[in-house]
Formats: C-alpha cells, sequence, structure tokens
C-alpha cells in the first residue's frame, strides 16, 4: 500500500487531499465531518475583518450540466466567510486540537494595509494553526472592494503583501493565485519575490454561467439582476493544469511548492496535478457535489495506481509531467502520425468522416466499393487527432507514427529519423542558420 | 359482475376495474422530460444515419433527436411529422427493433440502441399537446383528389396533397377514419383515444373534405371516381378476411374473425363489456394473431393459444412481438394446421389440429392430429381485397390478390395511384403506408403539375 503522507512546507497530512478555501470548510462541524471522512486537510473559507461580510439573500450558485444533471461546471457569488472573526478562530483552535494528525490552513483576505494583516496573523496565530493562505483571488464582491482578485491582478501589490506576511508571522505563507490574468507566471513570480513559500492555485474564473432567457437575467439571478461569479469545477481543470505547469517549469519560479486547485474531481485529477509537481491538491466542487465520502475514492484510487506503477511515496512521481511541458516550437516536427481506425471496433457513426470532411482535410472515406465504411486516406491525414476525439470509441482511432525512412504519402516526404523543431526549419524566417 | 377468470364459456367482465386499467394501459410508458433529456444525449448523431435509412419515411432521426436534446421538442416533432404525419402513431405500432432501432449504431457498439421511437413519441405527443399547427398549406391549385381509404396511406396521401394546395375528398366505408389505426392496432399501444386525435390533427390542415360510409364498388365506383376527379388514390386495404374453410365455421358460435373481433374491442367503451372465452385457440402467425391473443389474456382469458402451422421462424409477427405474447401468458404453437372444429349444441368446443412438417419446401400434414379445447375461436390467417370493391376496374392489375404499382405508387391504370396494405410487394405496416400514401401524393402533385404546364 502506498504511502501518501505529504509534508507541505512543514505541514503534514495523511494524504494529499486537502479541502479548498470554501463553504465546505467554513465552521467547525463541516470540517469535523470532513475529517472524519478522511481528508488530509482543509483550507479554512477566508477570514476577514470583522464586523462580517453579508452575503446575498438569493442564489449564490449557478452550474453548467450535462445532459443527466451531471455537474460539469460550477459558479458562485458567495463571498468570504460571513460569521464573525471570533467564532471562527475559536473553532479552528478547537478543530486543530482534536485533529493534530490533519492540516489545517487558514484563509485570510483584509484590505491592503500592513496593520491590518499584522492583526489578523497575531490572531490567526494563536489557533495554533499550519499555515496561511493569502486570498489573492476571488474575482467577484470582494474584488470591487480592492481585495481579492484585485490585488491577484496586481504583481507588485503580491509581492507587498506577502512580504508583510512573511515579516509578522512565523507560520507558513501560501499566496492563492487568480487565473483571470494573461500570464500566472507574473504574480508567482510576485509571490517568490515577497517571500511567500508556496502558491496555490487556480481560484475561480471570472464567469457568468448563462442567461434566462424569458427574463434575460444572468443566472444566478437576484431580483432579476446576476453578477459575474467565480467559475470553478471539473471544466476549469485544464485552464489550473496549464497554469501549474507554467510556474512549474518557469526558470524564477521553478521548484517554488505548489497547492493545485481547480477542477480536481477524481484521484487521476489528483495525480496528474501531482505529476504537474504540486505538493498537496485542493478540492471544492466535486466535495459540494457529492459530498464528503469521495476522498475514499481518491484515496484508494491514488493508492492503487501508485501500487500499480511501483510508487512508494508521493515524491516517487511528483513532477514527472513537467519536463515533458515544453515550448511548441519545440516539437519535434518528425514526428509523423497518421490515424488508423480499427474495423472490428468501428460501430460505423461517421462522425470521423464528417468531421474531417466538414472541417478538417477530407481525409477519411464514407465508402469503400459501395458499402458504409470508414478508412483513412494517409495521403490527406495530417494526423490532427480530431478523428480520436470525436470518435464514441475509445481505441477504435489510433495515431499510428510512421517509422523513420518511410515516404509520407500526404507530402511525398520520407521521414527523418531524430529530432528537429521549427527553430531549424526552412519555413522559419528566425530559423538558426546551420553552420555553412 | 360475477364472471371470473374461471367462467366457463365466453363471457364479459372477467376481471376487475382494476385489472382492465393496467391491462389496457399504455405498454410503453411515455419517457418524461428528464428521462427523454438523457435518452436524446445517447444518440450519436451519426453521419448519413443509417436509423433514417432505415426508416420507411426516412425521418431525420438524429435532427429530431438533437432537438430534443436541447429542449427544443416541438422543432422535433416539425422534423418527424414533415417526413411523416403519422410519427405519433408509428412511435406506437413501428417495429423499430427491426428498422430504426436495429440500425442504431450503439445497437452494434452495445446491444442498446438508442430508445428511437419513445423519443419519438415525446417530440410529436408534445406537438398535439400544445395544438400546434406545424403545417401551411400552399396556394389552392383548383385540382381535385379523389382519396378511397380513410387509414394510414389515404390520409397520408390526403395529407401531403392538401399541403400541396390540391382539394382532396376522403371516402371512407366505415363510419369513422383511421383505418387499422383506429381498428385493428392493439388497445395498449394506443390508449386515450389516440388515434382520433391524430387522426382530427391530419385533417386540422385543411381541404380535406371526408365522406365515410362511402364504400367502393356500393356508393362510389372507381369509373365514377375518374371521371369526378383529377386523380385517385385507392388506400382501401385488405377488407376481406381468409377463411379456415372447415365445417362448422359461419355456424358454430364462438368462431371469429380476428380482425372483426379487434375491431369490436377498439370500439367498446368499456373493456368490461368485451366478452373473451375462457379457453381461447387463436389460428395464424401474425401481428393480428398475437395482436388478438394478448387482449384476449389482458381480457381475462384463462388460457390463450396461438397456433400456426408453419415454424417461429416463418411468423410474420415480430420476435417482439411473440415475446410480448410468451410474457403475457400465451402459448404459442408451431407445425399445426387446423383440420376440424367440434362444437356441442351449436357452441364451439375445440379445435382438431393436424400437425404438419416442410418437407423439401412443401408443408404437408403428417397425419398425427390432437385438439385443443376452446370456447372461443379466433381466426387470424391473412386479409384479402375485397372482391367487390375494385368491381368494375378489370383494367387494374393485381398480383397475388393485391394492386401492381410503380415506385411512385402508380396502378397500370391512368390516373390512379395506390398504397399501403392493398398493394403488392409492401409490408403490412403502419409506416410503409405512410411512405406508399406520401410518394402517391407527391407524384400526384407532379402529374398534376404537369398537366397544368401543359
Amino acid at each position: 500500500m502506498a504511502d501518501l503522507r505529504t509534508n507541505f512546507l512543514g505541514i503534514k497530512s495523511p494524504n494529499p487531499f486537502w479541502l479548498a478555501s470554501a463553504p465546505p470548510t467554513d465552521r467547525e462541524v463541516n470540517v469535523t465531518r470532513a475529517f472524519k471522512a478522511g481528508w488530509g486537510g482543509v483550507v479554512w473559507k477566508t477570514l476577514g475583518e470583522d464586523p462580517p461580510i453579508v452575503n446575498v439573500n438569493g442564489p449564490r450558485y449557478g452550474a453548467i450540466h450535462g445532459a443527466d444533471r451531471r455537474l460539469l461546471g460550477f459558479n458562485n457569488i458567495e463571498l468570504i466567510t460571513d460569521r464573525p472573526l471570533d467564532i471562527n478562530l475559536q473553532e479552528i483552535k478547537a478543530v486543530k486540537r482534536a485533529w493534530p494528525d490533519r492540516a489545517v490552513v487558514v484563509s485570510l483576505m483584509v484590505p491592503c494595509e500592513e496593520r491590518s494583516w499584522q492583526s489578523i496573523l497575531a490572531r490567526v496565530e494563536e489557533t495554533e494553526c499550519d499555515g496561511v493562505e493569502l486570498n489573492f483571488g476571488c474575482p467577484h464582491g470582494m474584488s470591487e472592494r480592492g481585495m481579492g482578485s484585485a490585488v491577484g491582478q496586481v504583481p507588485e501589490y503580491i509581492e507587498m503583501v506577502a512580504r508583510w506576511c512573511k515579516q509578522h508571522t512565523r507560520m507558513p505563507v501560501i499566496v492563492k493565485l487568480t487565473p483571470n490574468i494573461t500570464d500566472i507566471r507574473y504574480p508567482a513570480r510576485a509571490a517568490l519575490k515577497g517571500g511567500a513559500d508556496a502558491v496555490s492555485l487556480i481560484n475561480t474564473v471570472s464567469s457568468i454561467v448563462s442567461v434566462d432567457l424569458d427574463t434575460f437575467s444572468p443566472n444566478p439571478s437576484i431580483d432579476g439582476k446576476g453578477s459575474h461569479g467565480g467559475y470553478c469545477g471539473p471544466a476549469v481543470k485544464p485552464i489550473a493544469l496549464n497554469m501549474v505547469a507554467e510556474i512549474a517549469r518557469d526558470a524564477e519560479t521553478r521548484g517554488m511548492p505548489i497547492s493545485a486547485i481547480g477542477g480536481i474531481t477524481t484521484w487521476r485529477d489528483a495525480a496528474e496535478f501531482i505529476a504537474m509537481s504540486a505538493g498537496t491538491v485542493q478540492v471544492c466542487t466535486a466535495a459540494m457535489t457529492y459530498g464528503f465520502k469521495i476522498v475514499e475514492e481518491m484515496i484508494a484510487g491514488l493508492s492503487g495506481w501508485m501500487d500499480s506503477k511501483g510508487y512508494a511515496t508521493l515524491d516517487d512521481f511528483r513532477g514527472r509531467a513537467v519536463p515533458n511541458v515544453t515550448d511548441w516550437q519545440y516539437l519535434n516536427l518528425n514526428y509523423v502520425t497518421k490515424a488508423h481506425i480499427d474495423q472490428d471496433l468501428c460501430i460505423q457513426c461517421g462522425r470521423c468522416h464528417i468531421a474531417c470532411e466538414d472541417t478538417s482535410h477530407q481525409a477519411i472515406t464514407a465508402m469503400v466499393d459501395g458499402r458504409r465504411m470508414f478508412t483513412v486516406k494517409d495521403e490527406e491525414c495530417v494526423g490532427c487527432n480530431l478523428c480520436v476525439e470525436v470518435c464514441p470509441v475509445e481505441n477504435c482511432i489510433t495515431m499510428v507514427p510512421m517509422a523513420a525512412g518511410a515516404v509520407d504519402p500526404r507530402t511525398g516526404r520520407t521521414v527523418e529519423p531524430g529530432y528537429a523543431n521549427w527553430t531549424t526549419h526552412p519555413n522559419n524566417p528566425m530559423a538558426r542558420q546551420a553552420a555553412e | 359482475m360475477s364472471a371470473s377468470r374461471s367462467t366457463p364459456g365466453i363471457a364479459a367482465g372477467r376481471l376487475s376495474t382494476a385489472e382492465y386499467a393496467a391491462n389496457f394501459s399504455d405498454v410503453h410508458p411515455p419517457l418524461d422530460r428528464h428521462e427523454a433529456r438523457v435518452e436524446s444525449d445517447r444518440c450519436y448523431f451519426c453521419f448519413d444515419a443509417p436509423c433514417q435509412n432505415a426508416c420507411p419515411t426516412s425521418i431525420d432521426i438524429p435532427l429530431f433527436i438533437r432537438q430534443i436534446a436541447t429542449g427544443n421538442e416541438i422543432g422535433a416533432a416539425e422534423t418527424i411529422l414533415s417526413a411523416n404525419v403519422f410519427g405519433g402513431m408509428c412511435a406506437r405500432v413501428c417495429p423499430t427493433e427491426t428498422l430504426c432501432e436495429e440500425a442504431c449504431v450503439r445497437e452494434a457498439a452495445e446491444g442498446k440502441p438508442v430508445k428511437i421511437g419513445l423519443l419519438q413519441r415525446r417530440a410529436t405527443d408534445a406537438l398535439l399537446e400544445a395544438g400546434r399547427q406545424p403545417f401551411r398549406r400552399a396556394a389552392e391549385t383548383g385540382r381535385r383528389v379523389a382519396v378511397v381509404g380513410g387509414g394510414p396511406a389515404g390520409l397520408a396521401c390526403a395529407h401531403k396533397l392538401a399541403e400541396l394546395g390540391h382539394a382532396v375528398t376522403v371516402f371512407e366505408a366505415r363510419d369513422k377514419l383511421g383505418g387499422l389505426n383506429e381498428f385493428g392496432i392493439a388497445s395498449y399501444k394506443t390508449t386515450g383515444g389516440f388515434a382520433q386525435r391524430e387522426v382530427e390533427f391530419v385533417l386540422s390542415i385543411g381541404g380535406i373534405a371526408v365522406e365515410t360510409g362511402a364504400r367502393l364498388g356500393e356508393t362510389i365506383t372507381l369509373e365514377g371516381l375518374r371521371r369526378d376527379f383529377d386523380a385517385v388514390f385507392l388506400g382501401v386495404g385488405l377488407a376481406a378476411v381468409n377463411r379456415l374453410d372447415l365445417a362448422g365455421e359461419g355456424t358454430l358460435a364462438g368462431v371469429y374473425d380476428a380482425v372483426d373481433w379487434i375491431a369490436g374491442l377498439r370500439q367498446a367503451r368499456s373493456m368490461a363489456s368485451v366478452p373473451v372465452g375462457r379457453r381461447v385457440v387463436v389460428i395464424g402467425g401474425g401481428m393480428t394473431a398475437i395482436d388478438a391473443a394478448v387482449q384476449a389474456r389482458r381480457l381475462g382469458a384463462e388460457e390463450v393459444t396461438v397456433v400456426y402451422r408453419r415454424g417461429e421462424d416463418a411468423m410474420k409477427a415480430s420476435l417482439y412481438e411473440r415475446q410480448l405474447a410468451q410474457t403475457n401468458g400465451v402459448l404459442i404453437r408451431t407445425w399445426a394446421a387446423p383440420a376440424g372444429l367440434h362444437g356441442d349444441g351449436g357452441l364451439v368446443t375445440g379445435v382438431a389440429f393436424e400437425r404438419t412438417a416442410e418437407t423439401g419446401g412443401r408443408l404437408a400434414g403428417t397425419g398425427e392430429t390432437f385438439t385443443l379445447g376452446a370456447d372461443m375461436v379466433l381466426v387470424a390467417i391473412g386479409q384479402a381485397l375485397a372482391s367487390t370493391s375494385l368491381a368494375g376496374a378489370p383494367a387494374l392489375k393485381l398480383a397475388g390478390g393485391r394492386i401492381v404499382v410503380d415506385g411512385e405508387r402508380r396502378t397500370s391504370m391512368p390516373g390512379v395511384w395506390a398504397g399501403g396494405d392493398c398493394v403488392a410487394g409492401g409490408q403490412d405496416l403502419t409506416v410503409t403506408a405512410v411512405e406508399d400514401g406520401k410518394q402517391a401524393a407527391l407524384s400526384i402533385d407532379r402529374a398534376l403539375r404537369g398537366a397544368m404546364v401543359a
């Protein structure tokens, strides 16, 4: 049985599965239930200064559903905790005392003034929690007041606040980043410069999930009006994975601990983020959809997969995907593939044909010898993978690499052995000239 | 009612009100909105979809299912009805397992096709409930077409002609339109007076006059119609039934023609008023035999046996229908032909059968006999074109006792088209009748417009 124990900035937890700062971690009763269910840690829902904020009294959530009401994307306009600071602090202290082996990190959001941060850090420290996470992410409500993503969108502010926090507390400081920026590396570098111990990402993506076509109000609708919210859930996982990868492979931030967040729903998602260098993973939407029990699947799935691969600890595969993330210009242009359709698996739906015919390269037949049959025309196939992705049968269509020395019937060129990329390609006006 | 399942002889009211209600409710309950959404999501929206190619009326199935998936059920119904105005009935009675659903790629993939029939019903029910008229008639052409027979073939033809701007008169021998939709199909497939609601919907396009009680060869003649109208469509069905040709047939009480018996049942105001035997023998192997047998059981018959002279593979009733009979407690016996009727005091008491065998492709009796006790015998050994209906039309070419038509459903007689069960080479299905009517209407339209140009 694989060892899932995690040590993140010295914060120990029995497994890498933490609940993200959100409604599931707003109070002692929820967090206690989560720990009983097996979660390795929590990031307590963001604390602010008293008096507590107020939430809307109408709906806070919206969603994108699949046909069977499977929740694919989730949106919220809830703010930080709306409970008094004292109560939260008392409960955090009680929980940490009752569950010493679990990680309890406290999320914070106060105005961009040193005194505010200094004051709340001192009080949080008294709870004996394991660390703090600076909420520079929330894109709605709090950002209008100069907090949340309003800070996360300005690297100088990130650096400044991170520095204050490191000065005023002995606790590890994690900076939570907003994805609502153009290049995630800049805020990550700022956090590092400010002395933050780690970054966590992504917070939610600014979003309007739908418009009611009768009332023309955005959803969720508060008395006929709506406001953008934060988008999360399975739909945002690819965005998060890319941003984690960008930070993991950036020359300046490489090696900076990352707690990954964003649509993590199953053990597979978690394993992918850990392979992309995440130290821990944080989950919210999946728990809010299915309840805390999902962590059992995550633990069992991750450790079962690790056993099957021979990984004894998380460190054995952490970051293994990072070296394989590269820039487009370095992709091997000598790697030539052709789609291949397994006729025994093909169910004759024809989606590969029409997708290719209408929108790509006219490289798949619909009829062969007067019979409905879908085969790839190698002389037209550019190996784009569209047919693979639209085929309803897994592994029916595969991309088969051509061997070096073979002639690509599309280009008439011989597939060259070895590696060659755009930087040296003759069509590249900026190509580096080979020595004459 | 004092009758029960075990009451001897033929009796009505064998069951409780609740049992009747349960037995004659929808055999396939409709999908609710959410079920339809989930099911529609299973459709792959195939290219050149095999299901559409398998549909005799070529309904654009992937499109209407995608419309259901996006919450546009009325739009889905319009897609269906534009190809098949009887899409509602076809959703209920089509042997989808041998048509669209057999062709569904999910049948190949996992043996579980998309429930196309139920989705079609979801959409067409929604449109009928909304009372929406999706068709608009073209400008009047001034041309008049006579349609003989108010069944699915005739009404489909009438509807398409009316849509194209022609004036149509439908002549129907019975007092009600609908044909086998109204008088033939098993009642648990078309509950709640659906057949008449659908007929009303079809007629609501306008431009269609109806004359009931008009029987070809009696009150109207083909020659007269040819004279008075610009074109004639024959959708007369098969009004005559084949006979056993056994002594006692026609004199012994308790021997019924299954088609007539089902028609009576379909028109009964209450199932409790329909008499049924305690022991029922159904002779035949087609859909009518199965419909009669299952409904006899559902009326409370204690024992129902279907006897067919060949093997199960040769039965015209589909596998699905045969299984429906079996799960309803109907015993199907094969390789036996009726050899005699037994009676006592003018009432039938049993049927003698001779076992049969096929040797060298020929069916023959083996000499071995057995007798099944019965107080009711339902004869379902096929129907034929009524000999009187085409009297005076010797020029109409027949094959196997049915009218010969070409690909456009033109008969051998100029100006006369035909379709549905009365034409040769058909499949005797509602959906093929609808297609015949539609194709004939398009052909008539082409002919009439050609004449107008000329």
